[in-house]
């Protein structure tokens, strides 16, 4: 059973407090200090990703973020029930930075397109977030359900053995 | 923390001061202030990272969406960003080759690109 299990709804304000409950999670089961802000970047690309598609596909679904602490390894799973997609990209191949970079596409009147909040000028490629992750931990897994449906991203990082001590 | 924004003109450019997470609820935020900055003329935006605590890739997106704005005016776009675990995320994912990364905002603002 893992040691600290969150559901959240598929909201962008709740992906900040997955962060802060894997990254306190992680300083209990003795992860190294210098690996923590790895893991707050990678929960949070992960649940991100989850989030968006959740709200695509799933909105009343809840994400699970799971952690646990076992014989010197942290682990953090996130379950996600949304079409997996093309959204599983594991890797910077074939990500032209300059072409991601590009000017902005405008119109007869030099009015960019799409130039309202949220229009696609800001969306980095499907997948992103993931290739991040895979590009920053080294024990990542990712798997997807056999119908094609709902994701599971797992994410292990060496944490030691000796507790620190116990504060109340 | 949430995002904090500010903005002041330094000549012909404008530096935009950044604080606090930018992660997928407060990237709006900085998606709006970007683009009301290059809707309203100013071409030239130097953003300054230094009180940044956090960035994931939707706030990359945001700021690969403002280079891209202000490209379609012959703009540019500086960051100032010394802080290792911020550039970390640049490095990883190639985009330390389209922003010019700078020391502070000073040379940013001396930098010709």
């Amino acid at each position: 059973m893992a040691t600290v299990e969150v559901r959240f709804s598929a909201l962008p304000a709740h992906v900040r407090t997955a962060r802060l409950v894997a990254t306190a999670v992680a300083r209990r089961a003795g992860v190294e200090e210098s690996l923590l802000d790895e893991v707050r970047l990678a929960v949070g690309e992960v649940c991100s990703r989850a989030v968006g598609l959740h709200q695509q596909h799933a909105p009343l679904e809840p994400v699970l973020l799971s952690l646990s602490d076992d014989d010197g390894r942290f682990t953090v799973t996130v379950v996600d029930v949304a079409p997996a997609g093309e959204a599983v990209a594991e890797s910077f191949d074939g990500i032209d930075p300059e072409a991601l970079a590009a000017p902005a596409a405008t119109d007869a009147d030099g009015q960019q397109v799409g130039a309202r909040a949220g229009a696609p000028t800001d969306l980095l490629p499907a997948g992103f977030g993931l290739a991040v992750v895979t590009g920053l931990v080294d024990d990542v897994e990712v798997s997807t359900g056999d119908d094609g449906t709902g994701t599971s991203v797992r994410m292990t990082w060496v944490a030691s053995t000796a507790r620190p001590p116990a504060t109340i | 923390m949430d995002l904090s924004l500010s903005t002041r003109s330094e000549g012909d450019r404008t530096v935009v001061v950044v604080g606090g997470e930018i992660d997928v609820y407060t990237a709006p935020k900085l998606r709006e202030q970007l683009i009301d900055l290059v809707s309203s003329g100013n071409y030239h935006l130097v953003v300054d990272m230094e009180g940044v605590e956090f960035l994931d890739s939707t706030g990359l997106g945001v700021l690969v969406g403002g280079l891209k704005r202000v490209r379609a005016h012959e703009g540019s776009l500086g960051l100032v960003c010394t802080q290792e675990r911020i550039l970390k995320i640049f490095r990883i994912t190639g985009l330390t080759k389209v922003f010019p990364i700078h020391a502070s905002v000073e040379e940013a603002l001396a930098a010709t690109d």
